[in-house]
């Protein structure tokens, strides 16, 4: 017995100074960061920052864009962090009713796209956008000969039988988002009757995005549906991401008028902060171009600030929506409990 | 204190939000069907689950109790690997050999010039309950297994002398005898099926949604913390009457046996009905668990058609400059650590639990033996927000600290231990006890020179479950997570959070990492069986 618990005994206290460096750290000048996991920066980006303000970031990351939010608000007593970043569009009503944010007018949101800015209060400051919207197989098509869909119509057509997966809005963000871009489509009352051609047209439903995409979607997996629900920035992230260099994307993003819905992505300072001049500085940080220009090969997004420049191969291979979401944020936070409902009872019984 | 006092604070939240019983919002629950079929289908898969796996598991259960054959050890290190497997890497396992452009379907197909792929498992019922018994294989074949070696032969032996026919010999001897295992495993896997989380949501699809599902939806999609709670509660109650009863049967058929060696026990295959019996089994373990995991890494190690490295050295590059890019020496190396330390904490806490379980019978000990078993029947959701809402004072603000990472494994890995454990407990007999006491031994001496060398091989299997728990890192959303200390699993996940094959490759690369270094840890755990304890 004693021969198992030495060395045991032993890791145990090898183990603790990574636990203690934690601690040691909260006693230092640091600023702490919560968010959702899919959370990315440049290490030299945060260095800057640290450098020119002394002081250590310290992130945390708390799960998908939902179960971190709700984290956040369940902590409001005593917050977990100074500042919050990746409430999306979808979520925002859910966050400013909760109030755990201060208002903040950066200076540095005059350098942002005006539609972007939904939040009148400044509560909740924009930081990155991103279209949901289908992507197809190149190759796939290219091989059968059919053309490739171009609208949300198309779908149901009997051409595209059986060729697409989609997320469920109940459990995916993108799933919630491709619901709300059919309503903002074909309105409150012609979604439904959409959906319902959908699944006549033998559509596909996974519970995440990562089912769809590297469980069914043909261009990524051993699946067989070659159009899925996606990102407009899929396509460049295929090409970046790749086994070996490619000329051209293996996907690529419908984006005709009303097919996508724009996830904007917001970032604010948590109520409770004892540090809120080093929260602001952050921020402005965060809007500025550096942080940026950094996040689109990190996070696979779009800047929000109107002069920050794209990567080469955003550039080459991506391509963004020229129109606005049709739905808006009051009936998003007035019918998402509803329509989610309405769908589920009709596409999964 | 780390389960009761935050689940109950977070329900005293969800219940009372101004101090007041809100009970509107859970009219829905009542009146909407959706949820009594819920809690249907979720008691069938698991009932379904566990009876496949008992029928398909028990045999081979016996070849590893009554024989000895080359490269065992190996293959029942292997056979726990799929227990550490995160979801997604188990589906992706097994749609590469059995999706429609899987293995076996490409072979199919060619071999009887099919046009269309013949194996449709795909989103079907099928598929997740083979995933379950693809991970629930090993709970029976080490703690029924682990059991079975321990049993004498002489009585089964007696009764076919006797003029039994091996099956009645088996029923009316053997099985009885069994049963305390059994049943431990039964419940086990039960538990673990009845709170399936992820197997359900990849590889079930939207159609089917067990309680647990419906948790996660609505305690962080909809933020309807009160049905959440409620929908917790409900799960939590209904296990533990199912374990009031089972442990209450447990504690009645515990018979007083005469453990023996396993050496003594254990022969080699001689007659051709043995021969076939071990050959049969071994094929069937390598055939179903062995090949998902060949595929992973057969899939690690190529691309497009050819055979590469790439997946592997790109695990070492950090390309983006991201500064959440995680070494993987660094990531095995933290998932250790904790599973170390979550096996430690749980093999002391769980020892004195079972210990006391296996005493004398008392009211306290009839209802505390169901009660240890509700951390593995608690949705993870609820134990993280429960975390949050409870732990944010000093002395135990420890929301954010590394520390609660192996607690939490600890909180699952404990009912493995106690599970594991009180069957060999219960089977010392008395007698040897009161001997060793009468001799003046002291309680420790006894519990030293008596219990620990019968109860070994039992402490290992709770080890290895226990070090298993916290290596597949169960219920990961229960934290506020920690960029700073990743570990394997969290690796796999990040690259499958974005599009990309070299993504793709790096997770399966990752994965195989994973199976290796779990197998590993299994043959190190295993070796101190033949070091130390449990030969006597």
């Amino acid at each position: 017995m004693k021969k198992i618990l030495l060395p045991i005994l032993a890791c145990l206290v090898l183990g603790l100074p990574s636990s203690l460096r934690d601690v040691r750290a909260e006693s230092a000048r640091v600023i702490t960061v919560m968010s959702h996991d899919s959370l990315n920066i440049s290490k030299e980006v945060v260095a800057e920052f640290e450098k020119t303000n002394h002081v250590t970031i310290r992130f945390l990351k708390a799960g998908d864009a939902g179960a971190a939010l709700n984290k956040a608000i369940l902590s409001k007593r005593n917050p977990l962090a100074d500042i919050f970043f990746g409430v999306d569009n979808t979520f925002l009503s859910r966050a400013l009713d909760a109030d755990i944010f201060i208002p903040y007018a950066s200076p540095l949101l005059a350098e942002v796209h005006d539609e972007l800015k939904i939040d009148p209060s400044n509560r909740m400051l924009p930081v990155d956008f991103g279209d949901v919207c289908l992507n197809y197989d190149k190759k796939w098509f290219a091989k059968k000969g059919i053309s490739p869909p171009k609208t949300l119509e198309d779908l149901t057509k009997p051409a595209y039988k059986g060729l697409t997966v989609v997320e469920n809005p109940a459990t995916s963000s993108p799933g919630l988002a491709f619901l709300l871009a059919t309503i903002g489509k074909f309105g409150q009352e012609g979604y439904l009757e959409y959906w319902k051609k959908l699944k006549d047209n033998d559509v596909l439903v996974t519970n995440g995005w990562e089912e769809a995409y590297w469980g069914q979607f043909s261009a990524a997996s051993d699946g067989d549906r070659p159009i899925v629900v996606s990102y407009a920035t899929s396509p460049p992230a295929e090409v970046y991401f790749s086994k070996e260099p490619l000329k051209e994307a293996p996907t690529a993003a419908i984006l005709s008028p009303g097919s996508s819905f724009r996830q904007i992505e917001f970032v604010g300072i948590l109520k409770g902060t004892k540090k809120l001049d080093l929260a602001k500085k952050l921020i402005d940080f965060m809007l500025d171009r550096k942080f940026q220009e950094d996040m689109p090969l990190q996070m696979f997004v779009f800047p929000v600030n109107k002069s920050a420049i794209l990567p080469e191969v955003f550039r080459k291979h991506s391509k963004v929506a020229n129109y606005m979401n049709r739905v808006t944020l009051d009936q998003i936070s007035a019918n998402r409990e509803k329509w989610i409902n309405e769908w589920r009872k009709l596409v999964l019984r | 204190m780390f389960y009761f006092y935050p689940v109950l604070r977070l329900f005293g939240l969800s219940f009372l939000p101004e101090g007041n019983w809100d009970l509107g919002k859970l009219r829905e629950l009542v009146s909407d069907s959706f949820y009594a079929q819920t809690l249907w289908f979720t008691t069938w898969q698991a009932t379904v689950s566990t009876v496949l796996t008992m029928a398909l598991a028990l045999p081979g259960a016996y070849v590893f109790a009554r024989f000895k054959f080359r490269g065992k050890s190996l293959l029942q290190a292997f056979t726990t690997v799929p227990f550490v497997l995160p979801t997604v890497v188990v589906a992706a396992a097994f749609r590469a050999l059995l999706g429609p452009h899987g293995l076996v379907n490409d072979w199919l197909m060619a071999g009887f010039n099919l046009s269309s792929a013949p194996i449709q498992i795909d989103r079907t019922i099928w598929f997740f309950l083979l995933a379950h018994i693809f991970y629930n294989y090993t709970v029976v074949l080490r703690i029924v297994g682990g059991f079975w070696a321990h049993l004498e032969s002489d009585l089964t032996e007696a009764a076919q002398m006797l003029g039994a026919s091996g099956w009645q010999a088996f029923r009316n001897v053997t099985l009885p005898l069994l049963w305390p295992a059994i049943s431990a495993a039964m419940l086990l896997i039960f538990i673990f099926c009845f709170s399936s989380f992820g197997v359900i949501l990849i590889l079930g699809g939207p159609r089917f949604a067990t309680i647990e599902v419906e948790i996660y939806r609505q305690a962080v999609h909809l933020f309807n913390l009160p049905v959440a709670a409620a929908l917790s509660l409900i799960q939590i109650i209904f296990t533990f009457s199912l374990m009031w009863i089972f442990t209450w049967l447990q504690r009645k058929t515990a018979v007083d046996l005469n453990p023996v060696s396993q050496v003594a026990s254990q022969v080699r295959a001689v007659s051709k009905v043995q021969k076939i019996t071990v050959r049969a089994n071994v094929c069937f373990m390598l055939l179903f668990l062995g090949a998902p995991m060949l595929a992973l890494l057969i899939r690690s190690l190529t691309a497009d058609g050819g055979f590469t490295f790439t997946f592997y050295t790109a695990l070492f590059q950090n390309r983006s400059q991201s500064i959440f890019f995680v070494p993987p020496i660094e990531a095995v190396m933290n998932s250790l650590l904790f599973a170390l330390a979550a096996m430690s904490m749980a093999l002391v806490l769980g020892t004195l639990a079972a210990t006391y379980l296996a005493g004398p019978k008392n009211r306290g000990t009839s209802l505390l033996d169901p009660l240890f078993m509700i951390p593995l029947s608690t949705s993870a959701v609820t134990l993280g927000f429960g975390f949050i809402v409870a732990l944010d004072r000093p002395p135990l603000n420890l929301r954010t600290s590394v520390i609660l990472v192996p607690i939490a494994h600890t909180l699952v890995a404990f009912p493995f231990v106690v599970r594991s454990l009180l069957p060999a407990l219960r089977g010392i007999p008395r007698s040897l006890r009161e001997a060793a006491s009468v001799l003046g031994a002291s309680p420790w001496e006894v519990w030293r020179t008596v219990d620990l060398p019968i109860v070994g091989r039992a402490l290992l299997v709770g080890a290895v479950f226990a070090f298993a728990v916290s290596l597949g890192e169960f219920g990961a959303t229960v934290f506020v997570a920690r960029p700073q200390t990743p570990t394997m699993p969290l690796a796999i996940f990040r690259f499958l959070s974005q599009p990309g094959s070299l993504n793709y490759g790096q997770a399966m690369a990752m994965s195989s990492i994973l199976m290796l270094v779990t197998a590993a840890g299994f043959l190190f755990l295993e070796k101190f069986r033949i070091g130390t304890i449990g030969r006597f």
